[in-house]
């Protein structure tokens, strides 16, 4: 059985999401094949060479491929999926906006967010907002799936796989990139960070999720939000931890002025470590957290703030 | 131009779900259902098409049980003008939806397709990006924003680490995401209206598309709970705790 991986990357930077992808197709079987598919994205191709467990590494360069348009992206994808048992990408906006065109273009089901692998053919996925974990078996000839990598460890680097250059270009008429608004943060992404302290409607504004950051430099933490504060416009959007956001699950994580609603909880309940401030001793949030601390948030984050120093 | 609206009908975002004991699926026995919240964004959006006069008629979609069309009822008295039942005993996997609204694609030749970018109870985030890819139309998927001119349609998307802003051609296929919009509540008098507006039923046999899913589920299992937590008084104890015992700073 051969698996492909498409490799998640910036065309300057192979992100982490593909070595813990390579870990959960090496559970698939032996042969991995990498799909790097970017414009000027030769440093991301090397990097993917060296993951270890990989043996074979596809390079699609084009300008065509520069943004990762789905429609372009899928119908790549497609053309090389006879080969392989199974095509395995991130639930990232990437892989959740172009994989459900491979899998519908080869007529075939597609596993969504599988966060273990119990066998070639039988996946472990979490429904409902995560209140439900569903056993899920394939009878298609090609199995087509999303990986929840925050449930898989990085593979190691350490390889050097042979690259190869791939000369299809599919570049589809109906679909222009115009621009795109990128946050920009020195902060770990909330998706790699070991700590994440995120905030939630109770923070009040923008403004205040300084708190919030200072702490995180003193940790070396991302910063996440609940819905409500990036729906009242505190913080943008790609900082929604949730059902519909980011699923996070990192060793520690401090949720501050969140009430722990079922859809925030599916982003980070898989956490090592929880913890919660709120002043509602009755928020469900508590229901989950390892550590609760009842305070008013704006006397508990300086002290925080101070006490790590 | 029309738009058409898939809804899906599906339990009640408030409600917490528990999975039935002899580990079948979920029990959904007397459970608050409602439209899917991304689908209601969806009509929303369709709504406010026609009511700036660019689309000319919005049609609602569901594909399901009988019961799925108190959903279509309340999306038509929040403006939608028509209804396609599409029944069926089960709720089919979202290759086989996609395949179904694709048949409906081809009958009704929409402008705009504007569909929910999940359900919330599957998860699955993939019946937008599978009708796109059938019916060879373009994709604007997690749509923040859409503006729609002349022959294109303008989509602003949600993606890890900012937002991206694309052309589509049109026809073309939106998915909405949760700030597209705010859903307006229905009026008691268009409740009323609502009842009276077409809704046409057919099989999937009419439409020639086989639903048999080629997934099983095994099983369906509740999540691991978390052992119970500590409260700790002050944030002193909070870093003791968090240094000491859980090991997780330095
Ligand atoms: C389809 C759908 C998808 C969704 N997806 C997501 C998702 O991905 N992520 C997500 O987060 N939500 C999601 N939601 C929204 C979710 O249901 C909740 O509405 C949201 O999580 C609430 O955010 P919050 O906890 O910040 O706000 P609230 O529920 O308003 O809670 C604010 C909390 O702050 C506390 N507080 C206030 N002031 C202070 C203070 N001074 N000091 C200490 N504590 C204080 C309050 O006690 C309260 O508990 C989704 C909803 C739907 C319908
Ligand atoms: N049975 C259905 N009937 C109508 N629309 C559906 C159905 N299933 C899925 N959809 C649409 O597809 C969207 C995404 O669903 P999914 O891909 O299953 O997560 C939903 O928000 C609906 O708009």
């Amino acid at each position: 059985m051969s698996i492909l991986v498409y490799a998640e990357h910036d065309n300057a930077q192979l992100k982490t999401e593909t070595h813990k992808l390579v870990t959960a197709a090496l559970q698939l079987g032996e042969k991995v094949h990498i799909l790097v598919a970017g414009h000027q994205c030769g440093a991301v191709a090397r990097q993917a060479a060296s993951v270890e467990g990989v043996s074979e590494v596809f390079v699609a360069d084009n300008e065509a491929y520069a943004y990762q348009l789905a429609e372009n992206i899928g119908a790549l994808v497609v053309s090389l999926a006879d080969n392989y048992s199974h095509v395995v990408a991130a639930a990232t906006t990437t892989g959740k906006n172009f994989m459900p065109r491979v899998a519908a273009l080869l007529d075939v089901a597609q596993i969504s967010d599988v966060i273990a692998i119990e066998s070639a053919d039988t996946f472990i996925r979490p429904i409902y907002a995560g209140n439900a974990i569903a056993t899920v078996q394939s009878q298609d000839s090609i199995k087509v799936m999303t990986v929840r990598v925050s449930a898989f460890d990085a593979a190691a680097e350490g390889n050097d796989a042979p690259l190869v250059e791939l000369d299809t270009v599919i570049e589809n008429q109906q679909v222009t990139f115009e621009h795109a608004e990128m946050t920009k943060s020195e902060r770990p992404e909330l998706t790699a960070a070991n700590i994440v302290i995120s905030g939630g409607r109770g923070m009040q504004d923008g403004e205040n999720f300084s708190m919030l950051e200072s702490i995180a430099d003193k940790l070396g933490a991302a910063v996440g939000a609940s819905r409500a504060a990036v729906d009242a416009g505190f913080v943008p959007n790609d900082m929604q931890v949730g059902q519909t956001g980011k699923i996070v699950a990192p060793q520690l994580y401090i949720a501050v002025g969140i009430s722990g609603a079922i859809q925030h909880l599916a982003g980070m309940k898989d956490a090592k470590v929880i913890v919660a401030i709120n002043k509602d001793p009755e928020a469900p949030i508590f229901q989950v957290a390892d550590y609760g601390l009842v305070a008013d948030l704006f006397i508990a984050l300086p002290e925080l703030d101070s006490a790590l120093t | 131009m029309k738009v058409l609206v898939p809804v899906k009908r599906v339990i009640d975002y408030n409600v917490k779900v528990r999975v039935k004991s002899d580990q079948t699926g979920v029990d959904l026995t007397n459970a608050k259902m409602a439209m899917n919240p991304f689908c209601e964004i969806a009509v929303e959006e369709a709504v406010r098409l026609k009511e700036q006069g660019i689309a000319s008629e919005v049609i609602v979609v569901s594909i399901g049980p009988k019961a799925c069309q108190e959903q279509m009822r309340n999306a038509m008295a929040l403006g939608a003008d028509r209804g396609i039942h599409i029944e069926c005993n089960e709720f089919p996997e979202s290759l086989q939806v996609a395949k179904l609204l694709a048949k409906v694609v081809e009958q009704e030749s929409p402008g705009l397709v504007i569909i929910g970018k999940q359900a919330i109870d599957s998860d699955n985030n993939q019946t937008g990006q599978m009708l796109a890819a059938l019916t060879d139309m373009p994709q604007g998927t997690f749509a923040s924003k859409v503006n729609v001119a002349g022959q294109s349609v303008q989509v602003t998307r949600e993606i890890d680490g900012g937002l991206q802003t694309l052309t589509l051609s049109l026809p073309a296929v939106v998915t909405t995401d949760l700030r597209l919009n705010e859903p307006r509540f229905a009026k008691l008098p268009d409740i009323m209206k609502a009842k009276r507006k077409p809704l046409a039923v057919m099989t999937t046999e009419e439409l020639g598309v086989d639903i048999t899913s080629r997934i099983s589920t095994l099983k369906v299992t509740p999540p691991p709970v978390r052992a119970a937590g500590v409260m700790v008084e002050n944030v002193a104890e909070l870093l003791t705790k968090l240094r000491n015992e859980a090991k997780v700073i330095s």
